[in-house]
């Protein structure tokens, strides 16, 4: 009997043991999946949820019944990965051994890496939505929140779902003005990056709707401390911006024990070969999702289409073979832009994102990096997708490969 | 790629004047870089520079701030102090490295 073990059961780890149970024989491969929760969380709904438009009904199932039958969970947390003698300990000291490791532990962020920023006004004006707890926590704050200055701010570069500050701006801003205080409320949007998104024309077209908006982009600032008495954030160059409701994105990190493990970068991201997904150090270990080092966005969409190729290298390596199914780093978003719209955008490690339309079957053709009500109930409707369709494995109509079809690159980009 | 003429020889440069060829720097030309963008060089720039060569070419990608400080032993705020406003990208460009991918 060979053992695949798959460590994290969020997004990637589910559809992993979904897709490989249903390709290798049970007679000849046992497969466990290792995680301590009890729910598992639909994540793009924390976002929801924060603005009041999801009750938290709408966000969480038992994870016992995203596990197919055949598949053993064990409920507990990873105390450390021994890769050169190939096991894995849990907290309470079993020692679980594998042929084959799949390490799906994600990205979780960690407020407790910058000064300030998790003590006595964590919860009280320093909020994030990353987690349901803080989800829960900011939607509470909005709602008595009357005006003031809110600061949405990213630590550091790389983090889950790049796209989400913004969207919690464009929704906390159509929250502010559907109650009728948009002009008590003064808003900043503070990134470590040189403008509103990473890639040049996406990051123009973002940053115009930012401007709509009346919200003040605040470029290139690397945070330092937030300044507790002051309730104003510091960065290294001694930039000061005061807030009375700071929504920030945590630094985001991968599991401690994988920094332990040997097996990852200096944020415990696991180093990968970014096509097959391989754990550069040793060949029966794998990461997918967001916690590999792969130099593309951390989102649920990456780990679909990593997804749709890692079963099938993972085939080739077991019959002796050579992995083709290379991940060319695809990225799909759905970007909620508040009042009822949305955009889309697609783009990979080669392409960034670019105007044009997307072919999704029935729902499409989308209008790319453009505000439209049809992508806003895309993104609605995803919710279905996830739990119907991309948990269990199932056939999606979309192709995991970048594709240029229906993409125009603006003049002088 | 364009080129660039400088100290009279002829290096590859993408649009912003990054160079592009990891073998085409020296001291020299890292000197006339920092020139350009106005950092005078002292010993601890050194330093710094020579990390991030030397971590570039058993990575190959250019060393975030966060590497910097972590690996390398420079604080980021020795960093914003040693290359001012933005440490990432002008380390980058003394150094004749890539810019450090924005990640996305």
């Amino acid at each position: 009997m060979r053992r695949l073990l798959v460590i994290g059961a969020g997004t990637a780890g589910v559809i992993t043991v979904n897709k490989l149970r249903k390709k290798l024989p049970r007679s000849e491969w046992e497969i466990t999946v290792v995680d301590p929760a009890d729910t598992h969380d639909y994540q793009p709904g924390y976002l929801f949820l924060a603005v009041g438009m999801y009750t938290p009904k709408k966000v969480g199932r038992p994870l016992a019944k995203l596990i197919p039958r055949g598949v053993n969970l064990v409920k507990a947390a990873v105390q450390d990965v021994k890769p050169a003698e190939n096991v894995v300990v849990l907290t309470d000291g079993t020692v679980l051994a594998y042929d084959y490791l799949v390490i799906a532990t994600g990205t979780t962020p960690r407020p407790d890496q910058t000064p300030g920023m998790d003590g006595k006004l964590w919860h009280d004006s320093v909020h994030s939505f990353y987690t349901y707890a803080d989800a829960l926590a900011l939607r509470d704050k909005l709602e008595k929140f009357e005006g003031g200055k809110v600061v949405v701010h990213v630590t550091e570069m790389p983090i889950k779902c790049p796209v989400a500050p913004l969207e919690i701006a464009f929704l906390a801003e159509a929250y502010f003005t559907k109650r009728g205080i948009r002009d008590k409320v003064q808003m900043t949007y503070v990134t470590p990056l040189p403008g509103a998104f990473t890639k040049p024309v996406a990051a123009a077209a973002l940053g115009d709707m930012l401007g709509k908006r009346r919200i003040t982009v605040e470029p290139d600032y690397i945070i330092e401390r937030v300044d507790e008495d002051a309730k104003a954030i510091f960065s290294y160059d001694e930039r000061e911006i005061p807030f009375d409701l700071l929504v920030t994105i945590p630094l985001n990190m991968g599991a401690d024990f994988i920094g332990r493990s040997g097996l990852g970068d200096e944020l415990n991201f696991v180093s990968v070969n970014k096509e097959t997904l391989q754990s550069t150090k040793f060949a029966n270990v794998f990461a997918v999702g967001d916690a590999t080092n792969a130099p593309t966005s951390k989102a649920g969409a990456v780990a679909h289409y990593e997804l749709d190729l890692f079963p099938k290298n993972f085939l080739q390596l077991i019959a002796g073979k050579e992995m083709t199914h290379k991940f060319d780093g695809h990225a799909t978003c759905f970007v909620e832009s508040g009042h009822g719209k949305g955009l889309l955008i697609d783009f990979s490690y080669d392409v960034e994102p670019l105007p044009g339309s997307f072919p999704i079957p029935v729902l499409g053709p989308m209008r790319l990096l453009k505000e439209t009500r049809l992508n806003h109930l895309g993104k609605l409707a995803f919710r279905f997708v996830y739990w119907w369709l991309l948990l269990p494995g199932r056939y999606i109509p979309i192709s995991p490969y970048m594709s240029m079809r229906g993409k125009r690159r603006p003049a002088g980009n | 790629m364009p080129t660039q003429d400088m100290l009279g020889r002829e290096v590859h440069v993408d649009d912003e004047g990054f160079l592009t060829e990891y073998d085409e720097w020296d001291e020299k030309l890292g000197a006339e870089l920092a020139k350009n963008i106005g950092v005078a060089m002292t010993d601890e720039h050194w330093k710094v520079i020579t990390f991030l060569r030397t971590d570039y070419k058993s990575q190959g990608t250019t060393a975030t701030t966060r590497r910097v400080d972590a690996v390398g032993g420079f604080p980021v705020k020795l960093q914003f102090q040693l290359f001012p406003a933005k440490p990432a990208k002008k380390m980058a460009y003394i150094a004749g490295l890539p810019k450090p991918a924005g990640c996305v």
